[in-house]
């Protein structure tokens, strides 16, 4: 009965917000026929009037149908599996996201489990031997890191080793020249390209980790039942991996399930400044050409990721959380 | 005038609260007094376009030869503005939803949640470049207005939880039984509770702000000012190859410089701030 409550109010949810994002969006100004107009005025010469004409049939959208009726035909699209066609791209909106969304979660996927991964370790260590120097290193790294955007790291790493030291591409997911394929030269060149934009996200998100563990191993090691495990004349290390560890650890699961849906929105900023063709890319490039099938279909897809990402941190957590697991 | 006594109590045992205080008050100088000292240069002369540092130019000139640094003192002032107001707005739609829904309860609670939850399942930057196109920021109130819409649903959240965990503490239901209005008890008993946590989350959402501000400007969605820090980024990225290792990589470093410092201000000030005033991080 709670899951059936709780699967309902998940479909709400996504449906209210894809709503919202469905009238946000067609409230901006301009629309991609009058975008393709003004092109093809530019390009083949035609007069205004004629070219709207024929954009209007290219897109196959009419800019003077009431917002109402646009939304009920694309909801009811939405129910038959279609999420329309991608305005600029001339292609099915999902097949666009098809193609850019590897792109985003090769990057985030990467530097979200080394960040977490090298966190984890760092503030477990950190909250174990509060008075060397590593203390003072890691709170000072984290907040010099936190307050750099990450798009201006990138930008300062393209500056330093692509443009300065030559030793690493600035742009684009892989080179030119490799044939894209299974094969060695294109899997080198995509991790090369891939270096500087992962770095770009390690770089800032790795003190957060760092810190919020550090944070909850300090609160654990002050519980009673650490200070009975060393009474108990328990190993250091089982103490610190069984006791502290999987403790403090707990909360930070939940964290990490939601950046990990988040993840799938990808960054418009890091990924516009690499020129990579991640999600994040083709939504900046979906709001300069206004086209509203793109973006509808790029915010669902986030929505969707989104809100499991967090049913996914709420089951996780049940099962790992012995208290809450007895609640029911 | 206790609150001013503790105030300095603070800054004088937390050094980390302490420089960032120091750090924000030369910033806010720099925002209202410094453009009455450095007269904005608008003068173009491309003899002297994209100088390095030097005594004329303490930071160097831009691409048609402006002088750096009266640009970077009268950009500190819109970015300043644009990050309070973001931050005012962000703080009163969040408490007033958090506020309502946790004092009220009930079906009004469920529905205001339900509101913020779908709010939270978006993510906001990518709704801030729509909004951007879909409100027309012609001012500081438009962009802060624009930048806050999105971005209240977590703090309205906590402060929502924060206001059902006081319901249940004894003094409130001492004022409820004496039967102290409404509003006394929100304004009066209330908000003195969560004001360090409401003062914290100001300057981490004015940090957030700016973040988002000067993103929305490298993305060239903003049309806005001039002198904007985040205007002077783009025009560093866009116009000058500062990329490509050209002396315009002054003109570039300034506005990043700005940012970073200021965001570690808010930063330093603000977890000085939560550990000064949260009882719970003093004790460690």
């Amino acid at each position: 009965m709670v899951w059936i409550r709780r699967l309902i109010l998940i479909i709400l949810t996504i449906f209210f917000a894809m709503t919202v994002t469905f009238i946000v969006i067609r409230m901006m100004p301009g629309d991609p026929v009058e975008t393709l107009a003004m092109e093809m005025v530019r390009n083949q010469g035609v007069n205004y009037e004629e070219a709207y004409a024929r954009a209007k049939s290219m897109l196959n959208y009419d800019p003077d149908i009431p917002m109402i009726q646009q939304y009920g035909r694309y909801v009811s699209g939405l129910l038959r599996g279609n999420f329309g066609e991608s305005m600029s791209f001339k292609r099915p909106v999902v097949e666009v996201i098809a193609g850019a969304l590897p792109w985003t979660l090769l990057l985030l996927s990467i530097s979200l489990f080394v960040s977490f991964v090298v966190g984890i370790f760092i503030g477990m260590y950190v909250a174990w031997r509060r008075n060397t120097i590593v203390d003072p290193v890691v709170s000072i790294y984290a907040s010099i890191a936190g307050s750099i955007p990450d798009y201006i790291v990138g930008l300062l790493l393209i500056i330093i080793f692509a443009v300065n030291l030559k030793w690493l591409p600035n742009r684009g997911p892989y080179d030119s020249s490799v044939m894209p394929g299974f094969n060695w030269p294109y899997i080198a060149s995509v991790l090369e390209h891939a270096i500087l934009p992962i770095s770009a996200y390690i770089i800032t998100g790795l003190g957060g980790w760092a810190l919020a563990m550090k944070g909850n191993a300090i609160s654990v090691l002050g519980e009673d039942y650490i200070t009975a495990a060393k009474a108990r004349g328990l190993s250091q290390r089982r103490i610190i991996t069984t006791y502290v560890g999987r403790n403090a650890l707990l909360p930070l699961i939940t964290n990490l399930a939601i950046s990990f849906g988040m993840m799938f929105g990808g960054s418009p900023l890091v990924e516009n400044i690499f020129a990579y063709p991640g999600v994040g890319y083709f939504l900046n490039q979906a709001v300069g050409r206004r086209d509203f099938t793109l973006m509808q279909g790029m915010f669902l897809m986030i929505t969707v990721a989104v809100v499991l990402a967090n049913l996914i941190a709420e089951i996780l957590y049940s099962i790992l959380d012995p208290r809450i697991r007895q609640e029911g | 005038m206790d609150t001013i006594k503790g105030f300095f109590s603070v800054m004088n045992r937390n050094k980390q609260a302490f420089a960032g205080l120091i750090i924000l008050l030369i910033f806010l100088f720099m925002a209202v007094i410094g453009p009455y000292i450095i007269p904005l240069d608008t003068h173009t002369n491309y003899a002297e376009r994209l100088q390095l540092p030097s005594l004329k130019h303490p930071f160097g000139t831009d691409y048609a030869g402006r002088d750096t640094l009266s640009q970077f003192v009268h950009g500190s002032r819109n970015v300043l503005i644009v990050a309070f107001l973001s931050a005012l707005f962000t703080l009163l739609i969040a408490f007033i939803m958090g506020t309502v829904s946790g004092v009220v309860g009930g079906t009004v609670d469920a529905v205001l949640m339900f509101i913020t939850n779908i709010i939270l399942t978006v993510p906001s930057f990518p709704i801030m470049m729509v909004l951007s196109m879909v409100i027309k920021i012609s001012d500081p109130v438009t962009f802060g207005l624009v930048l806050s819409i999105w971005s209240w649903a977590g703090l309205a959240r906590a402060i929502r939880s924060q206001i059902l965990s006081l319901k249940q503490r004894d003094f409130i239901e001492a004022s409820r039984i004496l039967g102290l209005s409404l509003p006394h008890i929100i304004f009066a008993e209330m908000l003195p509770n969560i004001t360090s946590y409401i003062a914290i989350n100001f300057i981490m959402i004015m940090r957030g702000a700016i973040t988002a501000s000067v993103g929305l400007m490298v993305l060239g969605l903003v049309p806005f000012s001039s002198t904007h820090w985040g205007m002077m980024l783009q025009m560093a990225i866009s116009n000058t190859g500062a990329l490509y290792g050209s002396n315009a990589i002054a003109y570039f470093l300034v506005p990043v410089l700005g940012i970073v410092l200021f965001q570690m201000g808010c930063l330093f000030f603000a977890n000085g701030l939560d550990e000064a005033l949260n009882p719970r991080l003093r004790a460690q």
